[in-house]
């Protein structure tokens, strides 16, 4: 079934393991998904029609679990995500300033991905390091007891080693 | 000698990686001591921490706050014996105490062991009351025992634990499903994730003596995705379980057969909720659903159902062994055994506490946490998440007791007490849980979905300086109209934080409406910034930081700031080194 989005077309091959694995086991289209972001990064629109017919369901059924759950992503994100928490800890330890400089640095918003593809910045509920508030988190890793300069002067780290690269 | 150092999520964002790639790094071949690992011990204003043990596996000394510098005084420790090395690490008798001051039985292990390791479990009498259960006792029996005991619920609920083993247990049906609700949304809360990143078999065990108690043979755990680590310690405690026949088909060579699987969430509060959390595991939106029927009744895929919080089941193999009536000698008369609170925000000892209900919120802020940090004052502790309330100074000596936290407006919730201090602004903390619930209600019922909209709508108004007279009385309307209207507990229970702050902080929102000015001066928009002419020296160096040009001046002379081009980015006044900015 072709999306008829004129978007670019994603290798469906690579999702087939997966659709073999999981296509009959009902209840299984969260795993499903969640398993395709990993695979392409986020959630093509020929992706998820791919996905709706090999399970037997509409595109508006797979396309209505993509967008209700704050994991998955339509559009494609930087090499960096930025996830930086706004979680109550955080927020009384002045997350919100940190947040907003990162964004106000790199020049996009929540959201949103820089220019060059590097970062994407995400504001999250909670990251669960609540006593080293505020922390945000870049590919995993978590960086804690934070204010709007130590923050930018992280990603100015990262910043210089892709340069270098 | 044993060197173990704390790898829970806390304390890697500390930095304990990098510990032990320093400690790695100068260790030998054929060193006398031994390298290990544990999880969260909850002591996370002291994180990273590094234990030494001897070789009967006694703790001799504790050591805080390591950094990769002290990597070669703990190793000249380690192959010496002796402690002079690290004698500044050490932690002190003061902090120790917030520790030997708690009561810990969900978090008995967390910390003391290695998370990967099922002998560990087993040598901390790990799977002893499995066996009693399997060998010795009825589902009956056991459900009887956590009657006895008096387990409520601890996602928040408190909802008498025995009571829901029994409803599925009577339920017909061949196809019941045991379920753990780990997706432990509320933001501050992190009681679950340590749980189960630091002892994962606790989680198994209980799971298995309630899907004994109740007669289910499958159990899904519902993580949320956020706590990698968790999963990943509770997928390798499986497979271990599994391979040591606690899992799978004939556990423990009896008729009892049960498996465990986990179930990634994908980032929906909402999914906290069981009936949700039973349609995203159905693979669909998680939107909840009309009870009755019950979980109990009609749950995961229609078959029985019961659901339990991580922490309810991490008590269950303690009460077991011990007996129902020694969890429910701990307590009030209503609220039995001990609770763990994440106690967070502007404390001075930030962390994990457990202890026994009938203590007092001042017993947990002041005589364990050490109080508010920086010399300030406590203006109020913020308990259930968005689902719970702000408890002002006054009422610090409220017991911790579902009941009498529930008549404070607020509820015990799952754990999060986050603590504010003078310099918070409650109506922005109403608005920022408005923020929050409005973005996650999943838009089913419409007094949630549009009530909670207007909510944060109006919330928004005050705190940017519009707000109107009426307003307050408008909040209070829609907070009833969100509570009456609203399925689910999310959309219930939206309004408790404006309720709470109305009750407790009415000057507050007053100041905000009437007189457009913000108390605590944390809302940008109720702020005048204004240079002091006496103290300015006129050296520019605001005006050359003022981003909107909203300073003017010439050099020596005192600037002046143009109310009506300032951002209120507070970047003068950080820069200004002369202390001549002040804010109104």
């Amino acid at each position: 079934m072709c999306c008829q989005c004129n978007g670019p077309q994603s290798d469906l091959s690579l999702l087939e393991n997966v659709l073999t694995e999981y296509a009959n086991v009902p209840g299984s289209l969260i795993a499903i998904l969640q398993k395709a972001q990993d695979i392409y990064g986020y959630l093509p629109k020929d992706v998820m029609y791919h996905i709706a017919q090999r399970i037997g369901t509409s595109p508006a059924e797979v396309v209505g679990v993509a967008t209700f759950y704050s994991q998955f992503r339509l559009t494609p994100i930087g090499k960096y995500l930025i996830m930086a928490c706004q979680g109550t800890a955080c927020h009384v330890n002045g997350s919100k300033r940190v947040g907003e400089a990162v964004a106000k640095y790199l020049e996009i918003e929540n959201g949103e991905t820089t220019a060059d593809g590097l970062f994407t910045l995400e504001n999250v509920a909670c990251l669960g390091c609540c006593s080293l508030a505020p922390v945000i988190m870049i590919n995993g890793e978590a960086y804690g007891n934070l204010t709007p300069e130590s923050a930018i002067a992280i990603i100015k780290d990262i910043q210089a080693k892709e340069a270098q690269a | 000698m044993r060197i173990v150092i704390g790898e829970g999520s806390c304390g890697v964002a500390a930095g304990a990686s990098k510990v032990r790639s320093a400690i790695e790094a100068l260790m030998n071949d054929n060193e006398s001591f031994t390298l290990g690992s544990t999880g969260c011990i909850g002591m996370c204003f002291l994180e990273p921490i590094v234990d030494l043990y001897d070789d009967e596996k006694n703790l001799i000394n504790r050591l805080v706050r390591v950094s990769p510098d002290d990597a070669a005084a703990i190793i000249e420790t380690a192959r010496t014996g002796d402690f002079s090395h690290v004698e500044k690490l050490v932690i002190s008798d003061e902090d120790e105490e917030f520790l030997t001051k708690q009561t810990r039985i969900a978090l008995r292990h967390c910390g003391l062991i290695d998370p990967t390791s099922l002998e560990d479990y087993c040598n901390a009498d790990g799977y002893e009351a499995l066996k009693k259960v399997l060998t010795s006792m009825t589902p009956e029996e056991v459900i009887e025992e956590i009657k006895v005991s008096g387990l409520a619920g601890r996602g928040g609920a408190g909802f008498p634990t025995w009571f829901k083993w029994n409803a599925a247990r009577q339920s017909a049906g061949e196809n019941k499903y045991l379920i753990c609700n780990a997706d432990e949304g509320d933001p501050g809360a992190f009681m679950d994730r340590a749980v189960i990143e630091s002892d994962p078999h606790t989680l198994i065990e209980g799971m298995l003596i309630g899907a004994y108690a109740i007669g289910a043979c499958e159990m899904i755990v519902y993580v949320r995705a956020e706590y990698p680590l968790a999963i990943v310690h509770l997928e390798e405690a499986i497979r271990q379980a599994r391979e040591a026949n606690l899992l799978g088909k004939n556990i423990l060579g009896t008729d009892f057969s049960c498996d465990m699987r986990i179930k990634a969430g994908a980032g929906a509060f909402v999914c906290g909720e069981e009936t949700a959390l039973i349609e995203s595991l159905e693979g669909k939106r998680g939107m909840p659903r009309l009870k009755p029927p019950f979980p109990a009744q009609k749950g995961y895929m229609d078959a029985p159902s019961n659901i339990n919080n991580v922490e309810t089941f991490a008590n269950v193999s303690w009460i077991i062994n011990n007996g129902g009536a020694a969890f429910a000698a701990m307590g009030t008369e209503n609220s039995k055994g001990t609770k763990v609170f994440a106690l967070t925000g502007k404390i001075r000892k930030g962390g994990l506490v457990e202890i026994p209900m009938g203590k007092t919120l001042r017993d947990v802020i002041y005589g364990i946490g050490g109080g508010i940090r920086d010399g300030k004052q406590f203006k109020a502790v913020q308990m259930g998440g968005p689902s719970g309330g702000c408890i002002p100074a006054e009422l610090l000596d409220t017991v911790i007791d579902y009941k009498a936290l529930g008549a404070t407006g607020a509820i015990m919730g799952p754990g999060g007490m986050v603590v504010m201090d003078e310099s918070t602004c409650m109506v922005g903390m109403a608005k920022f849980f408005l923020d929050f619930t409005a973005l996650e209600s999943c838009g089913k019922c419409t007094h949630c979905r549009i009530g909670t909209k207007r909510m944060q709508e109006i919330l928004t108004r005050i705190v940017e300086g519009e707000g109107k007279e009426g307003d307050i009385e408008l909040l209070e309307e829609l907070c009833i109209a969100v509570k009456d209207g609203a399925l689910c507990g999310l959309g219930q229970t939206a309004p408790n934080p404006v309720l709470t702050t109305i009750r407790y902080f009415r000057d507050e929102y007053v100041a905000h409406i009437v007189d457009k000015k913000c108390p605590t001066k944390e809302c940008p928009a109720l702020r005048t910034y204004y240079i002091d002419a006496d103290k300015c020296k006129g050296c520019t160096l605001c005006a050359r930081n003022c981003p909107a040009k909203a300073i003017s001046g010439a050099v020596k002379n005192p600037h002046v700031i143009d109310p009506s081009l300032c951002i209120r980015c507070d970047q003068c006044r950080k820069a200004c080194k002369f202390d001549a900015i002040y804010m109104d």
